[in-house]
């Protein structure tokens, strides 16, 4: 191993799902320690701490974690990227690993959003009883809901079908069944929030939350955590031999925003930043779609997963819809995607999603996965998007040792 | 006639009513929003342009579950007028999947949203189906 690759010594995921007896920072706590366990360190041997919890950003997550597991008075980022929140955090340790301030980070991501309902738009004001403009716009009353919708599955759905006006081949049926196959691949995780599978017509007739997607092909709003060490190759080569059996190298650890796009601020573009995302990732690892034996990416809603097949090229450009018809995207696929059952059933406790997603590679990547192993594989990709935008992937590899 | 207000400054009310954009002297981009600078080419001078009124439907969906104070369900909707893209509802149409599709051609519709105390009309817009 070179000194100056990154590897995840440690990592570990709360159950995602409802913790009423526990705070946000019990469950920070909890995934932390885990993944300190994991690597086989202790808060003694950290060098920077980065932290998400998106719903309450400015609480200084990261110091309220120390208070519980150890203040050494080590620097702490708190992060907040959206969506992207746990892997910004993720990406912060390894920055400061890359400067050579500390040979080993841990980073948490965590979020209590069991019973959140229905996220971002807020609720719009009551019309004043007198018109005035104010704002970037100069609106006189509030225009969620007059233009257009602000809410996320909103604007997810109208992602999905842009793609559908470009390329064609999409259909509500069609985004349905990509939801169940996630459902279908829930069944075998025991950190999932939902384990249920469920039909086509089950889906289907769910209740409609934004055309196309219904209930079931929304992300699950739950509570959960997930924590990472990240160490130095310096590092991981004063270490035993076990820990450098079950490290997995980062092989690529990128985060963009969204570069200008024509319409871009009239409906978020999600595809540019996770396309040039995913182009620098596979430059950095020397690694192609080709060779992924497995991929989690951000299944916000069933349209979003469409669309990322062909962002982060594992199909030809406008085949997202004939790669998922083939079969690709199911475990047994060619390429296997959200083998953890996705944001639709595994949930999405925001912040925690960008770390999580990487532990479920990594779970792979060391042949721990149990039931749902994707056998012998080597190399994987997580990827998570916040809107606004944040897109995080990271390129993961089995170790050599 | 009641005095009228533009729910958005960017909504030109009267005889013939359209949509203005800031649009970049120096690249063309097109923005509804007060700018401190252009996001694609940095420059800060803007000139306003008229948006053409009809167009066709790019991306919608058909929001059942809103923000309280919301009437649902209705369709959102990206319109590609003749080139650039604006965010609005699609109206005088039932909000269902048969009446609403992707490549649908519409025109700029207004309607008033309400009146104020000083019982004057903020008219807002929409886009209605061009058959
Ligand atoms: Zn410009």
């Amino acid at each position: 191993m070179a000194s100056d690759d990154i590897w995840i010594l440690g990592i570990n995921m709360t159950k995602f799902g409802k913790h009423p007896d526990k705070d946000i920072v019990d469950l920070a706590a909890e995934a932390a320690m885990a993944a300190l366990s994991d690597g086989g360190v202790t808060m003694k041997d950290v060098g920077v701490l980065a932290a998400g919890n998106l719903m309450s950003a400015a609480a200084g997550i990261g110091q309220q974690l120390q208070k519980q597991i150890g203040q050494t008075g080590i620097p702490v980022y708190n992060v907040a990227n959206a969506c992207a929140t746990g892997a910004t955090a993720l990406r912060t340790a390894i920055m400061a690993i890359k400067a050579g301030e500390t040979p080993v980070g841990l980073a948490v991501g965590v979020e209590k959003l069991s019973g959140a309902g229905l996220l971002a738009g807020g609720a719009r004001k009551a019309d004043s009883d007198e018109w005035t403009p104010s704002g970037r716009y100069g609106a006189v009353a509030g225009v969620d809901g007059r233009i257009g919708t602000e809410t996320m599955p909103g604007v997810f759905s109208q992602v999905g079908m842009e793609y559908g006006h470009k390329y064609g081949g999409t259909s509500f049926e069609l985004f349905a069944r990509i939801s169940e196959k996630n459902h279908s691949h829930s069944t075998l995780n025991p950190m999932a929030a939902y384990q249920k599978k469920m039909t086509l017509e089950e889906i289907m007739g769910d209740v409609m939350v934004a055309y196309p997607n219904t209930r079931p092909m929304c992300s699950a709003n739950c509570d959960g955590a997930a924590a990472a060490v990240v160490v130095s190759g310096e590092y991981l080569k004063t270490l035993s031999l076990e820990q450098q059996k079950r490290a997995i190298k980062v092989s690529a650890s990128i985060l963009t925003s969204d570069p200008y796009q024509v319409a871009c601020q009239i409906l978020p573009d999600v595809n540019t930043l996770t396309r040039l995302a995913a182009t620098q990732a596979y430059e950095q690892a020397g690694v192609s779609p080709q060779d992924l034996d497995l991929v989690e990416l951000h299944d916000c809603f069933a349209t979003a997963e469409l669309v990322h097949y062909d962002n982060l090229m594992l199909c030809d450009e406008g085949g997202a819809v004939d790669f998922f018809e083939s079969g690709a995207t199911w475990r047994d696929g060619k390429t296997p995607v959200n083998v953890s059952g996705g944001l639709e059933s595994k949930g999405h406790p925001i912040a925690a999603t960008g770390i999580a997603n990487i532990w479920e590679v990594c779970h792979h990547l060391r042949g721990e996965a149990g039931d749902r192993q994707i056998k012998d594989a080597k190399v994987g990709l997580a990827h998570v998007i916040g809107l606004g935008s944040a897109c995080g992937v990271h390129i993961l590899e089995r170790s050599a040792a | 006639m009641a005095q009228q207000v533009p729910l958005v400054d960017y909504l030109v009310l009267g005889d013939d009513p359209h949509l203005v954009a800031n649009e970049c002297t120096s690249c063309g981009a097109r923005f509804f929003d007060r700018r401190n600078a252009c996001a694609s080419c940095f420059g800060t001078e803007f000139k306003k342009a008229d948006v053409s009124p009809t167009g066709e439907v790019r991306a919608f969906t058909i929001v059942s579950f809103a923000a309280p104070g919301i009437p649902v369900p209705f369709v959102a909707a990206v319109i590609d007028c003749d080139g650039t893209s604006v965010r609005g509802n699609v109206i005088n149409t039932p909000a269902d999947p048969e009446h609403v599709s992707l490549g649908m051609k519409v025109k700029l519709a207004t309607y008033e949203v309400g009146t104020d105390a000083a019982g004057t009309e903020a008219i807002g817009f929409g886009f209605e189906p061009l058959n």
